[in-house]
């Protein structure tokens, strides 16, 4: 190979077990100074536990690991941290009670004779937010922020411990185009410093853009590692997928049906009084077999739209629902699912899952009703539903009864997702339906949504996917700080259009329904 | 299915190294048996929670073989004195267990114990109550305490170390006013300051009595039911498995429909009859409902559960874990005592045997 430079890391026949399932057989990597490494694969490929393994996390592998030259066998985090290898984990690792500048400077507090320099960490993460252009305050706690600014504050660590080697495990999932603009703007100017980045993504669009060169895993083993420029989508998908597979993906829209949804002056109010409405004047309304896409950046209020028409925010959610024609008030989640709705949240482990559980548990968990005679659960039958819907979603694991938790991220999204189909609701809420999902799985999981509308089944899909919200939707709303701003019909939205409703609304009015 | 989706099964990419010969893209939902993998099935069991569990009991069952004392250890009477003498915590246990797979804690139920015990034995003794009524008021009087204290955790989102702290300290003094600061025993106050004695009543005899020739206590039969049932309803039950699910994440459980509310509440009132249960058989086998009976056995309750490998945190844990716990705190208590062990250094040494237990379920990651 003709580089000028030697690899800042090196990893040599890497493999890992977690029992008896070997997850990572004989992979050997190379990064060098100044370039982005993508590292694609399925879910379940063994991505993230490559990363866990050269962040430190996991020290019980076998093979070698070389950075900048010296082998070396990391067994904690920090110890990653001071070799200059930085890690922004695929879930989140943020301590949601704790202060924005407390968690950047988490482990590395800035002190004086052991006390805080609190001043100094503020002031440090606040110029820290302006360079990627952060909507938060040093002193905020990351609970109370939304999930895409909590993403970006995780970033933002990563970026203040000065490393050499930049490691994202899928860092835009929960992010919209513009946030991930500047993102990709400063991995350039990490990239001209002399870092390298290593670089997990299931949205082809940035491997594309950014990829120099691509390693492939599929099923624990090395595919192949080359430049860039030798892989265009195709042939990179066909390495992931171990088959030839169309990336395009068509919307098939059934003749719509009666209506199933309608609400009028809907609004959600703040958790305090004195805080703004999350959501105010919304009227919209869906019919059988339709897709609704909403579009809007963060705070645009439309995962709040979704989880206040799911009762989740009880009565601070206000205003006139009409289901299949007929009035109904929503408090609680469990009347959403009487009415036959299912919301499937943007955030899998904080909302959408129960980690310790097995598969099936979690798959059942909201049919459990139906499961049981006299309240006593029916598990043949539970087991036997759990099989078929995870079959349906192609969810990868050693056996239904492993606890989620270890699921890679993409399968625990496929988990959630199957503990919605299985309730058969008529009106489907999906925030971020494919966020994490492998391009084989997120065909799926197009073609099934094509299913459902054709059984009838109504949608309303929020994707920060714009590629997604165009192929999917039938009719896109926009929403600008609470409010519908727009409205296009599938075919004739494009891209810059939606983007400037949701940046510059027209002159506030109100849009009649 | 149609022309969206190509299903073809075109061979490995042609110009890929390909190191993967079948056709991948496939999914692995089960992997039925990994045939030649025994050792390696065996090794990954080993680090089960059961495993550490029975790992922790065979321990302390050894360190018993070795210092037997003079081989009364052996004894089967010596058997059924450790299960009996266990019995009573093992009943709190089961309650313990279910609450804290909720994530919660219930620290009222040695008071609880104490206040059925005694309000038992004036129902029993003073009033001489039929068992046929005055079990099922005890009973009573056990769930509604725990309902109350599950009230105060579910609906007003009070703490569950404060709200059942609370209801600790309350409990501990209804049963001393209920009681008069007495023990409430056969022997009767006269009025001219004597005492007369009074017929133990049949159902604490039939309670402190033993089953299958003397080689079981019925109190331990009580416990096994007890375990039972708890069993059931986490294994089984609709209800067990909303338990599991609101202590490993309480929110994503009530997005799920699950009756959080009512769930908890149920825990603790669950917990609360069985500490009805455990104060029905200590009166018995006292013979007298003491309104200082059970200080300090919510703690020895909460480290059967724990040592069983149920975690604080709650969302993981089980039945037979605390069964497994209680074993060993049981065997372990009596193993001290049998080679007369002084009360300090029993104490001393229980608090390492807990911390070594627990270090030993602690999961590696
Ligand atoms: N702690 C664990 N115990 C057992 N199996 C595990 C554990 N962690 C991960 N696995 C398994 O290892 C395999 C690889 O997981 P990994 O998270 O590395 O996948 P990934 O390539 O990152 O997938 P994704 O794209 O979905 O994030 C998966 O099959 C997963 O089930
Ligand atoms: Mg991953």
């Amino acid at each position: 190979m003709d580089r000028p430079h030697d690899p800042l890391l090196r990893l040599v026949g890497v493999g890992k077990k977690f029992g008896t399932v070997e997850v990572l057989r004989n992979v050997d990597l190379s990064i060098y100074p100044g370039e982005v490494h993508i590292l694609a694969g399925e879910n379940g490929a063994g991505k993230s536990t490559l990363v866990k393994i050269m962040a430190g996390v996991y020290s019980d592998y076998t093979g070698t690991m070389e950075v900048a030259g010296r082998q070396v066998r990391l067994s904690s985090p920090p110890e990653a941290t001071a070799m200059g290898i930085s890690v922004i984990y695929q879930e989140l690792s943020l301590v949601s009670t704790m202060t924005v500048s407390d968690n950047i400077f988490l482990g590395l507090f800035l002190h004086r004779a052991g006390f805080v320099r609190n001043k100094a960490q503020c002031d440090a993460t606040k110029r820290l937010l302006a360079k990627l252009g952060v909507q938060a305050l040093p002193e905020q706690r990351v609970g109370d922020l939304p999930i895409a600014t909590r993403h970006l504050i995780e970033i933002a660590k990563a970026m203040s411990r000065n490393a050499k080697v930049i490691i994202m495990d899928e860092p835009t999932s929960a992010l919209n185009v513009q946030e991930s603009e500047k993102l990709f703007a400063l991995i350039r100017s990490l990239k001209s410093n002399g870092c390298g980045i290593i670089y997990i993504s299931h949205k082809m669009e940035e491997i594309e853009q950014l990829a120099d060169r691509i390693t492939v895993l599929r099923d624990g083993m090395l595919i192949g590692s080359v430049s860039a420029a030798e892989l265009p989508t195709p042939k990179l998908i066909h390495w992931m997928v171990g088959r030839p597979m169309e990336q395009q993906f068509s919307r098939r829209a059934p003749p719509t049906g009666k209506e199933v949804l309608r609400i009028e002056r809907f609004c959600v109010a703040g958790p305090l009084r004195r805080h703004k409405p999350l959501v105010q004047e919304v009227a919209l309304s869906i019919r059988q077999g339709e897709i609704l896409g909403i579009a809007g950046l963060e705070g645009a209020g439309n995962s709040h739209l979704l989880s206040g028409l799911f009762g989740v925010y009880g009565r601070r959610a206000t205003g006139r629902v009409w289901i299949e024609g007929k009035p109904v008030r929503i408090d609680r989640p469990v009347h959403a699912m009487q009415q036959g709705m299912a919301l499937l949240t943007n955030d899998r482990k904080a909302t959408g899952l129960i980690l310790p559980m097995s598969i099936i548990a979690n798959i059942t968990l909201a049919k459990l009703r139906d499961f049981s005679t006299a309240g006593w659960r029916r598990t043949a039958r539970e087991t036997r539903a759990a099989h078929e819907i995870a079959r349906a979603l192609r969810v990868r694991a050693n056996s239904l009864r492993m606890e989620v938790g270890k699921l890679s991220g993409g399968n625990q999204q496929k988990v959630a997702l199957a503990k919605w189909m299985l309730l058969n609701p008529q009106l489907l809420l999906l925030d971020e339906p494919t966020r994490g999902v492998d391009v084989g799985a997120k065909r799926e999981v197009y073609e099934l949504m094509n299913q459902w509308t054709a059984r009838g089944i109504a949608i309303i899909l929020i994707t920060s996917e714009m590629s997604e919200l165009l192929a999917m939707s039938d009719r896109i709303l926009v929403m600008h700080r609470g409010r519908i701003t727009a409205e296009f019909s599938g075919s004739r939205a494009t891209p810059q259009a939606i983007v400037n409703a949701a940046m510059a609304p027209p002159v506030e009015k109100e849009i009649p329904s | 299915m149609n022309q969206t989706t190509p299903r073809s099964n075109t061979p490995a990419p042609a110009g890929g190294p390909s190191k993967s010969d079948s056709p991948s893209g496939a999914v692995v939902v089960e992997n039925p048996h990994e045939g030649g993998r025994r050792v390696g099935a065996l090794l990954h069991w080993m680090g089960t929670p059961v495993a550490r569990a029975m790992a922790a009991l065979l321990l302390v069952l050894v360190l018993g073989t070795i210092f037997n004392a003079n081989g009364s250890f052996f004894k089967i009477a010596t058997q059924r004195d450790t299960l009996r003498e266990v019995s009573d915590y093992g009943i709190l246990a089961c309650g313990m267990t279910l609450v804290i797979i909720t994530g919660g804690i219930d620290l009222s139920v040695g008071s609880v114990l104490a206040l059925v015990g005694v309000c038992f034995s004036i129902m029993s003794i003073h009033w001489g109550w039929s068992a046929w009524i005055v079990i099922p008021f005890s009973l009573l009087i056990g769930a509604a305490v725990g309902a109350f204290s599950g009230g105060l955790v579910a609906w007003f989102g009070i703490q569950p170390f404060i709200a059942t702290l609370a209801m600790m300290v309350f409990a501990r003094g209804l049963a001393e006013y209920i009681s008069g600061n007495m023990e409430v025993s056969t022997a009767m106050a006269n009025p001219d300051g004597t005492y007369h004695y009074v017929p133990v009543p049949a159902i604490f005899q039939s309670i402190n009595s033993s089953v299958l020739g003397g080689y079981l206590a019925v109190v331990t039969v009580i416990l096994m039911f007890c375990a039972a049932v708890a069993w059931l309803i986490l294994s089984r039950h609709r209800w067990g498995r909303y338990l599991f699910a609101i202590g490993g994440n309480e929110e994503a459980a009530r997005l799920s429909g699950v009756p959080v509310v009512g769930a908890k509440i149920g825990a603790y009132m669950a917990s609360g009859l069985f500490a009805a249960v455990a104060g029905i058989c200590q009166a018995a086998q006292e013979q007298q409902g003491d309104p200082r009976a059970g200080i300090g056995s919510e703690l020895t309750a909460i480290a059967i559960v724990v040592i069983g490998g149920t975690s604080l945190m709650g969302g993981r844990g089980g039945m037979g874990l605390t069964l497994l716990g209680m074993l060993t705190i049981g065997y372990m208590e009596k193993i001290l005592s049998l080679n007369a062990v002084p009360d300090a250094g029993r104490l001393m040494l229980t608090g390492v045997i807990i911390v070594t237990a627990v270090l030993a379920q602690r999961r590696r990651e």
